[in-house]
Protein backbone atom coordinates (compact mmCIF):
# COMPACT_ATOMS: atom_id res chain seq x y z
CA UNK A 1 0.00 0.00 0.00
CA UNK A 2 1.41 3.49 -1.32
CA UNK A 3 1.98 6.68 1.59
CA UNK A 4 -1.67 8.75 0.57
CA UNK A 5 -0.22 11.79 2.65
CA UNK A 6 -0.15 14.42 0.56
CA UNK A 7 -0.46 18.87 0.37
CA UNK A 8 -4.13 19.65 1.59
CA UNK A 9 -5.37 22.89 -0.19
CA UNK A 10 -5.45 24.65 3.09
CA UNK A 11 -2.07 24.39 3.53
CA UNK A 12 -1.82 21.94 5.62
CA UNK A 13 -0.69 18.22 5.47
CA UNK A 14 -3.02 15.12 5.33
CA UNK A 15 -0.68 12.61 7.68
CA UNK A 16 -3.30 9.60 8.22
CA UNK A 17 -6.06 8.93 5.61
CA UNK A 18 -9.63 8.37 6.80
CA UNK A 19 -8.83 4.37 6.05
CA UNK A 20 -5.55 4.74 8.89
CA UNK A 21 -7.16 6.56 11.32
CA UNK A 22 -10.42 4.75 11.33
CA UNK A 23 -8.17 1.27 11.73
CA UNK A 24 -5.86 3.15 14.21
CA UNK A 25 -8.88 3.21 16.52
CA UNK A 26 -10.25 -0.06 16.02
CA UNK A 27 -7.12 -1.50 17.18
CA UNK A 28 -6.83 1.67 20.07
CA UNK A 29 -10.04 0.59 21.43
CA UNK A 30 -10.03 -2.83 21.69
CA UNK A 31 -6.56 -2.63 23.33
CA UNK A 32 -8.32 -0.60 25.52
CA UNK A 33 -10.86 -3.10 26.47
CA UNK A 34 -8.11 -5.86 26.77
CA UNK A 35 -6.10 -3.85 28.70
CA UNK A 36 -8.18 -2.89 31.41
CA UNK A 37 -10.10 -6.63 31.66
CA UNK A 38 -6.39 -8.41 31.35
CA UNK A 39 -5.19 -6.39 33.74
CA UNK A 40 -8.35 -7.35 35.76
CA UNK A 41 -6.82 -10.94 35.83
CA UNK A 42 -3.80 -9.85 36.19
CA UNK A 43 -3.80 -8.65 39.47
CA UNK A 44 -6.21 -8.99 42.27
CA UNK A 45 -5.53 -5.30 42.88
CA UNK A 46 -6.86 -4.82 39.81
CA UNK A 47 -9.64 -7.08 39.61
CA UNK A 48 -12.34 -3.69 40.39
CA UNK A 49 -11.47 -3.09 36.57
CA UNK A 50 -13.46 -5.97 35.30
CA UNK A 51 -16.64 -4.50 36.99
CA UNK A 52 -16.23 -1.30 35.05
CA UNK A 53 -16.01 -3.58 31.63
CA UNK A 54 -19.25 -5.13 32.22
CA UNK A 55 -18.39 -7.09 35.46
CA UNK A 56 -15.99 -10.24 36.17
CA UNK A 57 -17.91 -12.86 34.21
CA UNK A 58 -18.94 -10.46 31.18
CA UNK A 59 -14.85 -9.56 30.69
CA UNK A 60 -14.07 -13.06 30.19
CA UNK A 61 -16.74 -13.57 27.81
CA UNK A 62 -15.88 -10.22 25.86
CA UNK A 63 -11.95 -10.57 26.61
CA UNK A 64 -11.67 -13.27 23.58
CA UNK A 65 -14.14 -11.52 21.02
CA UNK A 66 -12.41 -8.12 21.37
CA UNK A 67 -9.03 -9.79 21.15
CA UNK A 68 -10.38 -11.48 17.85
CA UNK A 69 -11.07 -8.06 17.02
CA UNK A 70 -8.22 -6.51 17.92
CA UNK A 71 -5.74 -8.86 16.01
CA UNK A 72 -8.04 -8.71 12.54
CA UNK A 73 -7.24 -4.78 13.01
CA UNK A 74 -3.03 -5.49 13.45
CA UNK A 75 -3.32 -7.74 10.52
CA UNK A 76 -5.42 -5.12 8.60
CA UNK A 77 -2.42 -2.63 10.23
CA UNK A 78 0.13 -5.37 8.29
CA UNK A 79 -1.16 -5.00 5.07
CA UNK A 80 -0.86 -1.03 4.83
CA UNK A 81 1.69 -0.19 7.23
CA UNK A 82 4.46 -3.26 6.29
CA UNK A 83 5.77 -1.81 3.37
CA UNK A 84 6.76 1.66 4.80
CA UNK A 85 8.10 -0.26 8.37
CA UNK A 86 11.01 -1.39 6.52
CA UNK A 87 14.35 -0.40 8.62
CA UNK A 88 16.93 1.87 7.01
CA UNK A 89 19.77 3.10 7.32
CA UNK A 90 18.67 6.62 8.82
CA UNK A 91 16.87 4.20 11.67
CA UNK A 92 19.42 2.81 12.65
CA UNK A 93 21.88 5.89 13.11
CA UNK A 94 18.01 7.17 14.81
CA UNK A 95 18.75 5.15 17.29
CA UNK A 96 22.63 5.70 18.04
CA UNK A 97 21.00 8.85 18.46
CA UNK A 98 17.75 8.07 20.68
CA UNK A 99 19.56 9.80 23.84
CA UNK A 100 19.00 13.20 22.24
CA UNK A 101 15.56 12.33 21.52
CA UNK A 102 14.84 11.54 24.73
CA UNK A 103 16.12 14.54 26.03
CA UNK A 104 14.44 16.99 23.16
CA UNK A 105 17.63 17.74 21.53
CA UNK A 106 15.82 16.81 18.39
CA UNK A 107 18.51 18.72 16.05
CA UNK A 108 20.96 16.04 16.62
CA UNK A 109 18.39 13.33 15.16
CA UNK A 110 18.70 12.25 11.84
CA UNK A 111 15.74 13.58 9.43
CA UNK A 112 12.72 10.92 10.08
CA UNK A 113 10.55 9.33 7.49
CA UNK A 114 6.59 9.11 7.64
CA UNK A 115 7.13 6.66 10.35
CA UNK A 116 10.70 7.31 12.84
CA UNK A 117 12.32 4.36 14.24
CA UNK A 118 10.93 4.44 17.12
CA UNK A 119 7.36 4.00 15.45
CA UNK A 120 8.14 0.89 13.43
CA UNK A 121 9.68 -0.82 16.44
CA UNK A 122 6.31 -0.07 17.76
CA UNK A 123 4.62 -1.58 14.44
CA UNK A 124 6.29 -4.72 14.89
CA UNK A 125 6.37 -4.85 18.30
CA UNK A 126 2.75 -4.92 18.29
CA UNK A 127 2.50 -7.24 15.40
CA UNK A 128 4.76 -10.16 16.64
CA UNK A 129 3.45 -9.78 20.10
CA UNK A 130 -0.27 -9.58 18.71
CA UNK A 131 0.00 -13.00 17.08
CA UNK A 132 1.63 -14.72 20.05
CA UNK A 133 -1.17 -13.25 22.37
CA UNK A 134 -3.53 -14.78 19.27
CA UNK A 135 -1.97 -17.55 19.76
CA UNK A 136 -1.86 -18.05 23.46
CA UNK A 137 -4.83 -16.78 23.91
CA UNK A 138 -6.71 -19.56 21.77
CA UNK A 139 -5.33 -22.14 24.03
CA UNK A 140 -7.12 -19.75 26.85
CA UNK A 141 -10.05 -18.95 25.51
CA UNK A 142 -11.15 -22.99 25.74
CA UNK A 143 -8.98 -24.35 28.04
CA UNK A 144 -11.21 -27.75 28.43
CA UNK A 145 -11.48 -28.12 24.95
CA UNK A 146 -7.55 -29.30 25.15
CA UNK A 147 -6.94 -32.72 25.72
CA UNK A 148 -4.94 -33.97 28.93
CA UNK A 149 -2.37 -35.37 26.28
CA UNK A 150 -1.90 -31.37 25.33
CA UNK A 151 -2.02 -29.80 28.54
CA UNK A 152 1.64 -28.51 27.58
CA UNK A 153 -0.10 -25.91 25.81
CA UNK A 154 -2.03 -24.45 28.51
CA UNK A 155 1.01 -24.63 30.59
CA UNK A 156 3.09 -22.24 27.71
CA UNK A 157 0.18 -19.94 27.21
CA UNK A 158 -0.24 -19.07 30.59
CA UNK A 159 3.67 -17.84 30.20
CA UNK A 160 3.50 -16.67 26.55
CA UNK A 161 0.35 -14.63 26.97
CA UNK A 162 1.23 -12.59 30.13
CA UNK A 163 4.49 -11.78 28.92
CA UNK A 164 3.46 -11.01 25.31
CA UNK A 165 1.13 -8.20 27.03
CA UNK A 166 3.96 -7.06 29.30
CA UNK A 167 5.51 -6.53 26.38
CA UNK A 168 2.44 -4.16 24.59
CA UNK A 169 1.76 -2.50 27.81
CA UNK A 170 5.26 -1.02 27.59
CA UNK A 171 5.33 0.13 24.14
CA UNK A 172 1.48 1.42 24.64
CA UNK A 173 2.59 3.38 27.51
CA UNK A 174 5.53 4.66 25.74
CA UNK A 175 2.99 5.50 22.52
CA UNK A 176 0.34 7.24 24.36
CA UNK A 177 3.11 9.13 25.99
CA UNK A 178 4.47 10.41 22.98
CA UNK A 179 1.32 10.88 21.24
CA UNK A 180 -0.58 12.99 23.55
CA UNK A 181 2.01 14.65 26.00
CA UNK A 182 5.20 15.10 24.60
CA UNK A 183 4.64 15.35 20.33
CA UNK A 184 1.61 17.86 20.91
CA UNK A 185 -0.47 17.87 17.56
CA UNK A 186 0.29 14.16 16.78
CA UNK A 187 -2.83 12.97 18.88
CA UNK A 188 -5.37 15.40 16.72
CA UNK A 189 -3.55 13.64 13.38
CA UNK A 190 -4.45 10.30 14.05
CA UNK A 191 -8.17 11.76 15.06
CA UNK A 192 -8.62 14.73 12.24
CA UNK A 193 -6.03 13.31 9.69
CA UNK A 194 -3.80 16.29 9.30
CA UNK A 195 -0.82 18.21 10.42
CA UNK A 196 0.08 22.00 10.32
CA UNK A 197 3.46 21.60 7.66
CA UNK A 198 5.97 22.86 10.86
CA UNK A 199 4.69 20.13 12.50
CA UNK A 200 5.40 17.68 9.56
CA UNK A 201 8.84 19.62 8.95
CA UNK A 202 9.74 19.16 12.86
CA UNK A 203 8.99 15.39 13.35
CA UNK A 204 9.00 13.88 10.21
CA UNK A 205 11.36 16.14 7.90
CA UNK A 206 12.47 14.08 5.36
CA UNK A 207 8.59 12.46 4.74
CA UNK A 208 7.78 16.20 4.54
CA UNK A 209 10.15 17.40 1.99
CA UNK A 210 9.50 14.16 -0.04
CA UNK A 211 5.39 15.67 -0.60
CA UNK A 212 6.08 19.12 -0.31
CA UNK A 213 8.18 18.29 -3.66
CA UNK A 214 5.81 15.13 -4.83
CA UNK A 215 2.97 15.57 -6.99
CA UNK A 216 0.14 17.85 -6.60
CA UNK A 217 -2.71 15.99 -4.97
CA UNK A 218 -5.28 14.40 -6.94
CA UNK A 219 -7.99 15.65 -5.93
CA UNK B 1 -20.64 -24.14 47.33
CA UNK B 2 -18.71 -21.89 50.12
CA UNK B 3 -19.62 -22.91 53.87
CA UNK B 4 -19.73 -19.81 56.07
CA UNK B 5 -19.01 -21.55 59.33
CA UNK B 6 -16.05 -23.34 58.24
CA UNK B 7 -13.03 -20.42 59.03
CA UNK B 8 -11.39 -20.12 55.69
CA UNK B 9 -7.77 -19.77 55.38
CA UNK B 10 -6.95 -18.78 51.42
CA UNK B 11 -8.65 -16.82 49.14
CA UNK B 12 -8.17 -16.87 45.74
CA UNK B 13 -7.09 -14.29 44.07
CA UNK B 14 -8.13 -11.61 47.61
CA UNK B 15 -6.22 -8.62 47.63
CA UNK B 16 -5.38 -7.79 51.60
CA UNK B 17 -6.13 -9.57 54.16
CA UNK B 18 -7.98 -13.24 54.78
CA UNK B 19 -10.93 -12.99 57.11
CA UNK B 20 -10.46 -16.48 59.11
CA UNK B 21 -6.58 -16.58 58.99
CA UNK B 22 -5.51 -17.62 62.17
CA UNK B 23 -8.58 -16.44 64.32
CA UNK B 24 -9.70 -19.86 64.92
CA UNK B 25 -8.14 -23.12 65.98
CA UNK B 26 -9.86 -26.07 63.70
CA UNK B 27 -8.70 -29.23 62.96
CA UNK B 28 -6.90 -30.39 59.93
CA UNK B 29 -9.37 -33.72 58.31
CA UNK B 30 -8.44 -35.55 55.87
CA UNK B 31 -10.14 -38.52 53.61
CA UNK B 32 -8.01 -42.53 53.52
CA UNK B 33 -8.94 -44.20 51.10
CA UNK B 34 -8.06 -47.90 51.51
CA UNK B 35 -7.18 -49.25 47.48
CA UNK B 36 -6.94 -52.79 49.25
CA UNK B 37 -9.73 -53.09 50.48
CA UNK B 38 -12.28 -51.84 47.82
CA UNK B 39 -14.11 -54.00 45.59
CA UNK B 40 -15.44 -51.19 42.86
CA UNK B 41 -19.01 -51.36 44.41
CA UNK B 42 -19.11 -47.64 43.37
CA UNK B 43 -21.61 -47.04 46.50
CA UNK B 44 -19.47 -43.91 46.89
CA UNK B 45 -20.05 -42.34 43.08
CA UNK B 46 -24.20 -43.35 44.19
CA UNK B 47 -23.95 -41.27 47.71
CA UNK B 48 -22.11 -38.43 45.91
CA UNK B 49 -24.65 -37.70 43.12
CA UNK B 50 -27.39 -38.58 45.48
CA UNK B 51 -26.13 -36.26 48.45
CA UNK B 52 -24.84 -33.38 45.96
CA UNK B 53 -28.31 -33.48 43.98
CA UNK B 54 -26.23 -34.23 41.06
CA UNK B 55 -28.15 -35.56 37.86
CA UNK B 56 -27.45 -39.30 36.37
CA UNK B 57 -25.33 -39.08 33.48
CA UNK B 58 -25.18 -41.38 30.77
CA UNK B 59 -21.88 -44.21 31.43
CA UNK B 60 -19.18 -45.02 28.89
CA UNK B 61 -18.13 -48.05 28.07
CA UNK B 62 -14.56 -48.76 27.85
CA UNK B 63 -13.93 -52.75 28.29
CA UNK B 64 -13.54 -52.33 32.12
CA UNK B 65 -16.11 -51.88 34.94
CA UNK B 66 -15.11 -48.04 34.81
CA UNK B 67 -18.53 -45.53 34.83
CA UNK B 68 -16.54 -42.96 32.49
CA UNK B 69 -12.93 -42.14 31.62
CA UNK B 70 -12.46 -39.79 34.07
CA UNK B 71 -14.46 -37.49 36.53
CA UNK B 72 -16.76 -35.12 35.04
CA UNK B 73 -18.56 -31.73 36.42
CA UNK B 74 -21.34 -33.19 37.44
CA UNK B 75 -19.63 -36.78 38.68
CA UNK B 76 -17.14 -35.75 41.23
CA UNK B 77 -16.16 -38.98 42.25
CA UNK B 78 -15.10 -41.93 40.40
CA UNK B 79 -13.75 -45.38 40.92
CA UNK B 80 -10.79 -46.00 38.14
CA UNK B 81 -10.19 -49.54 37.35
CA UNK B 82 -6.79 -50.81 35.91
CA UNK B 83 -6.12 -54.40 35.23
CA UNK B 84 -1.84 -54.52 36.56
CA UNK B 85 0.34 -57.36 36.18
CA UNK B 86 3.02 -56.80 38.84
CA UNK B 87 6.19 -58.29 38.51
CA UNK B 88 5.19 -61.31 40.55
CA UNK B 89 2.63 -62.20 37.59
CA UNK B 90 -0.12 -62.23 39.41
CA UNK B 91 -3.11 -60.40 37.74
CA UNK B 92 -4.32 -57.42 39.84
CA UNK B 93 -7.62 -55.38 39.44
CA UNK B 94 -6.68 -52.11 40.82
CA UNK B 95 -9.74 -49.63 42.00
CA UNK B 96 -8.94 -46.23 43.21
CA UNK B 97 -11.61 -44.06 43.98
CA UNK B 98 -10.80 -40.64 42.15
CA UNK B 99 -12.16 -37.33 43.24
CA UNK B 100 -10.41 -33.75 44.53
CA UNK B 101 -7.27 -34.47 46.40
CA UNK B 102 -7.61 -31.41 48.56
CA UNK B 103 -4.22 -29.89 48.42
CA UNK B 104 -2.45 -28.00 50.86
CA UNK B 105 -0.98 -26.43 47.81
CA UNK B 106 -3.80 -25.69 45.77
CA UNK B 107 -2.60 -25.04 42.24
CA UNK B 108 -6.42 -24.12 41.25
CA UNK B 109 -6.35 -21.57 43.87
CA UNK B 110 -2.70 -20.36 42.82
CA UNK B 111 -3.74 -19.82 39.39
CA UNK B 112 -7.30 -18.38 39.93
CA UNK B 113 -7.89 -15.09 39.09
CA UNK B 114 -11.45 -14.79 40.31
CA UNK B 115 -11.76 -13.35 43.70
CA UNK B 116 -13.42 -15.26 46.17
CA UNK B 117 -13.76 -17.63 43.36
CA UNK B 118 -11.44 -20.72 45.32
CA UNK B 119 -11.38 -21.01 49.25
CA UNK B 120 -9.44 -22.82 51.57
CA UNK B 121 -10.73 -23.97 55.01
CA UNK B 122 -8.69 -24.37 58.13
CA UNK B 123 -9.78 -27.64 57.98
CA UNK B 124 -7.42 -28.00 54.37
CA UNK B 125 -10.92 -28.53 52.45
CA UNK B 126 -10.35 -26.57 49.11
CA UNK B 127 -13.54 -25.35 48.19
CA UNK B 128 -15.18 -23.68 44.70
CA UNK B 129 -17.86 -21.09 45.14
CA UNK B 130 -19.43 -20.97 41.05
CA UNK B 131 -21.41 -17.53 42.00
CA UNK B 132 -17.94 -15.78 42.05
CA UNK B 133 -16.30 -18.16 39.02
CA UNK B 134 -15.63 -16.43 35.56
CA UNK B 135 -15.26 -19.46 34.23
CA UNK B 136 -11.81 -18.87 32.98
CA UNK B 137 -10.46 -22.26 33.22
CA UNK B 138 -7.22 -21.41 34.66
CA UNK B 139 -7.89 -24.08 37.43
CA UNK B 140 -7.88 -26.76 35.20
CA UNK B 141 -4.72 -25.76 34.39
CA UNK B 142 -3.49 -25.30 37.45
CA UNK B 143 -4.46 -28.56 38.72
CA UNK B 144 -1.73 -31.39 38.57
CA UNK B 145 -4.82 -34.12 39.12
CA UNK B 146 -6.80 -33.16 36.32
CA UNK B 147 -9.94 -32.63 38.90
CA UNK B 148 -11.82 -29.18 38.08
CA UNK B 149 -14.36 -29.69 34.76
CA UNK B 150 -16.22 -27.23 33.15
CA UNK B 151 -19.87 -27.07 32.71
CA UNK B 152 -20.65 -25.99 29.31
CA UNK B 153 -24.39 -25.09 30.34
CA UNK B 154 -23.53 -22.67 33.48
CA UNK B 155 -20.00 -22.23 32.12
CA UNK B 156 -18.60 -22.80 35.94
CA UNK B 157 -15.93 -25.07 37.08
CA UNK B 158 -17.25 -28.04 39.35
CA UNK B 159 -15.60 -30.76 41.74
CA UNK B 160 -15.66 -32.43 44.78
CA UNK B 161 -16.02 -30.04 47.63
CA UNK B 162 -15.08 -33.11 50.06
CA UNK B 163 -18.85 -32.68 51.29
CA UNK B 164 -18.15 -29.49 53.06
CA UNK B 165 -21.64 -29.07 54.03
CA UNK B 166 -21.67 -31.83 56.02
CA UNK B 167 -17.85 -31.94 57.63
CA UNK B 168 -19.21 -28.14 58.58
CA UNK B 169 -22.06 -29.90 60.59
CA UNK B 170 -20.09 -32.82 61.71
CA UNK B 171 -20.70 -34.84 59.71
CA UNK B 172 -18.62 -37.51 57.59
CA UNK B 173 -18.50 -36.92 53.42
CA UNK B 174 -21.70 -38.52 51.88
CA UNK B 175 -18.67 -41.65 49.97
CA UNK B 176 -17.69 -42.27 53.70
CA UNK B 177 -20.98 -43.06 55.24
CA UNK B 178 -21.64 -45.44 51.32
CA UNK B 179 -18.77 -47.44 51.50
CA UNK B 180 -19.83 -50.86 52.94
CA UNK B 181 -16.17 -52.28 53.01
CA UNK B 182 -14.74 -49.33 55.23
CA UNK B 183 -12.08 -49.08 52.91
CA UNK B 184 -13.57 -45.37 53.48
CA UNK B 185 -12.08 -43.36 56.22
CA UNK B 186 -12.64 -39.64 57.66
CA UNK B 187 -10.78 -37.95 60.41
CA UNK B 188 -8.47 -35.78 61.40
CA UNK B 189 -5.76 -35.52 59.02
CA UNK B 190 -3.25 -36.91 61.89
CA UNK B 191 -5.19 -39.63 62.56
CA UNK B 192 -5.60 -41.07 58.92
CA UNK B 193 -1.81 -41.01 58.86
CA UNK B 194 -1.48 -43.22 61.40
CA UNK B 195 -4.40 -45.34 60.03
CA UNK B 196 -2.90 -45.51 56.71
CA UNK B 197 0.44 -46.10 57.54
CA UNK B 198 -0.83 -49.01 60.11
CA UNK B 199 -2.20 -50.57 57.59
CA UNK B 200 0.48 -50.04 54.91
CA UNK B 201 2.66 -51.45 58.10
CA UNK B 202 0.27 -54.62 57.88
CA UNK B 203 0.33 -55.12 54.35
CA UNK B 204 4.29 -55.06 54.43
CA UNK B 205 4.48 -57.31 56.96
CA UNK B 206 1.56 -59.62 56.81
CA UNK B 207 0.24 -59.73 53.48
CA UNK B 208 3.82 -59.56 51.55
CA UNK B 209 3.31 -56.03 49.28
CA UNK B 210 6.74 -55.05 50.11
CA UNK B 211 6.49 -51.90 48.40
CA UNK B 212 3.00 -50.97 50.43
CA UNK B 213 2.47 -47.73 51.83
CA UNK B 214 0.67 -44.15 51.91
CA UNK B 215 0.18 -41.97 49.35
CA UNK B 216 0.56 -37.76 50.89
CA UNK B 217 2.56 -36.38 48.26
CA UNK B 218 4.71 -33.31 48.98
CA UNK B 219 4.82 -31.32 46.26
CA UNK B 220 1.85 -30.35 46.67
CA UNK B 221 2.11 -29.78 50.60
CA UNK B 222 0.34 -32.94 51.40
CA UNK B 223 -3.48 -33.66 50.24
CA UNK B 224 -6.47 -34.41 52.41
CA UNK B 225 -7.53 -37.25 50.66
CA UNK B 226 -4.96 -39.82 51.10
CA UNK B 227 -4.08 -43.32 49.89
CA UNK B 228 -3.25 -46.85 51.24
CA UNK B 229 -1.58 -48.71 47.79
CA UNK B 230 -0.79 -52.12 47.86
CA UNK B 231 2.57 -50.23 45.74
CA UNK B 232 3.40 -46.94 46.84
CA UNK B 233 6.62 -46.32 44.29
CA UNK B 234 3.93 -47.12 41.29
CA UNK B 235 0.98 -44.76 42.08
CA UNK B 236 0.65 -44.85 37.89
CA UNK B 237 -0.64 -47.95 38.19
CA UNK B 238 -3.56 -46.66 39.71
CA UNK B 239 -5.30 -45.21 36.96
CA UNK B 240 -2.77 -42.36 36.50
CA UNK B 241 -2.02 -41.42 40.15
CA UNK B 242 1.07 -38.77 39.50
CA UNK B 243 4.05 -40.07 41.27
CA UNK B 244 5.68 -36.09 42.23
CA UNK B 245 2.73 -34.23 41.29
CA UNK B 246 3.42 -29.91 41.72
CA UNK B 247 1.45 -26.87 40.65
CA UNK B 248 2.69 -26.91 37.26
CA UNK B 249 6.38 -24.26 37.69
CA UNK B 250 4.95 -22.44 34.78
CA UNK B 251 1.62 -21.28 36.79
CA UNK B 252 4.21 -20.70 39.83
CA UNK B 253 6.58 -18.96 37.71
CA UNK B 254 3.44 -16.83 36.15
CA UNK B 255 1.94 -16.17 39.19
CA UNK B 256 5.07 -14.97 41.85
CA UNK B 257 8.23 -13.75 39.67
CA UNK B 258 6.44 -12.90 36.50
CA UNK B 259 3.66 -11.10 38.09
CA UNK B 260 6.06 -8.92 40.58
CA UNK B 261 8.30 -7.97 37.80
CA UNK B 262 5.62 -7.11 35.76
CA UNK B 263 3.87 -4.57 38.29
CA UNK B 264 7.17 -3.15 39.43
CA UNK B 265 7.88 -2.51 35.35
CA UNK B 266 4.46 -1.27 34.75
CA UNK B 267 4.91 1.16 37.83
CA UNK B 268 8.19 2.26 37.49
CA UNK B 269 7.56 2.84 33.67
CA UNK B 270 4.49 5.27 34.81
CA UNK B 271 6.63 6.97 37.55
CA UNK B 272 9.84 6.97 34.67
CA UNK B 273 7.32 8.99 31.70
CA UNK B 274 5.92 11.35 34.98
CA UNK B 275 10.18 12.04 35.38
CA UNK B 276 10.65 12.79 31.92
CA UNK B 277 8.26 15.12 31.31
CA UNK B 278 8.71 16.69 34.41
CA UNK B 279 12.24 17.32 33.33
CA UNK B 280 12.33 17.26 29.40
CA UNK B 281 8.64 18.09 28.97
CA UNK B 282 6.92 18.34 25.31
CA UNK B 283 8.71 19.00 22.12
CA UNK B 284 7.02 21.86 21.33
CA UNK B 285 6.36 23.37 17.41
CA UNK B 286 5.83 27.01 17.27
CA UNK B 287 2.47 27.01 15.64
CA UNK B 288 2.78 30.48 13.39
CA UNK B 289 0.82 28.73 10.09
CA UNK B 290 -2.52 28.76 11.44
CA UNK B 291 -2.77 32.43 10.00
CA UNK B 292 0.10 32.29 7.28
CA UNK B 293 -1.36 28.75 6.20
CA UNK B 294 1.00 28.52 2.97
CA UNK B 295 3.87 30.18 4.23
CA UNK B 296 6.82 27.21 3.86
CA UNK B 297 8.87 26.57 7.27
CA UNK B 298 12.22 28.30 7.08
CA UNK B 299 14.06 27.04 9.78
CA UNK B 300 14.96 24.07 10.74
CA UNK B 301 14.02 22.06 13.90
CA UNK B 302 13.70 24.05 16.86
CA UNK B 303 15.31 22.53 19.79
Amino acid sequence: MRDESHLLPNGRVLRYTFRERLMHWVAGFSYLYLLLTGLAFWSPWLYWLSVVCGGPTTSRELHPWVGVVFTLSVLWMYLIWAPQMHSTARDREWWRSLRYYIRNEDDKVPDEDRFNAGQKALFWGFLICGILLFLSGLVLWVPHWIPRSLAFLRLIAVIVHPVAALLTIALFMVHVYMGTAVERGAFSSIVRGDVSRKWAARFHRAWYEQIARGPAPRK
Amino acid sequence: MSQANLEIRRISAHPGPVPGSGVKRDLKVAKLVDTTTCIGCKACEVACLEWNGLAFSDTTFQNSYQTMPETAWNFWNLIKFNEYEPESGNLMLLMRKDQCMHCEEPGCLIACPADGAIVQYVNGIVDFNQDQCIGCGYCITGCPFNIPKFSPTSRKVFKCTLCSDRVSEGLEPACIKACPTGCLHFGTKEEMLELGETRAHQLRTESGFAHAGVYNPEGVGGTHVLYVLHDATNPEAYGGLPKNPRVPWTVWLWKRPLKWLGNLAMAGGLIGMFVHYLRFGPKIVEEDDVKEGNEEPREGKQP
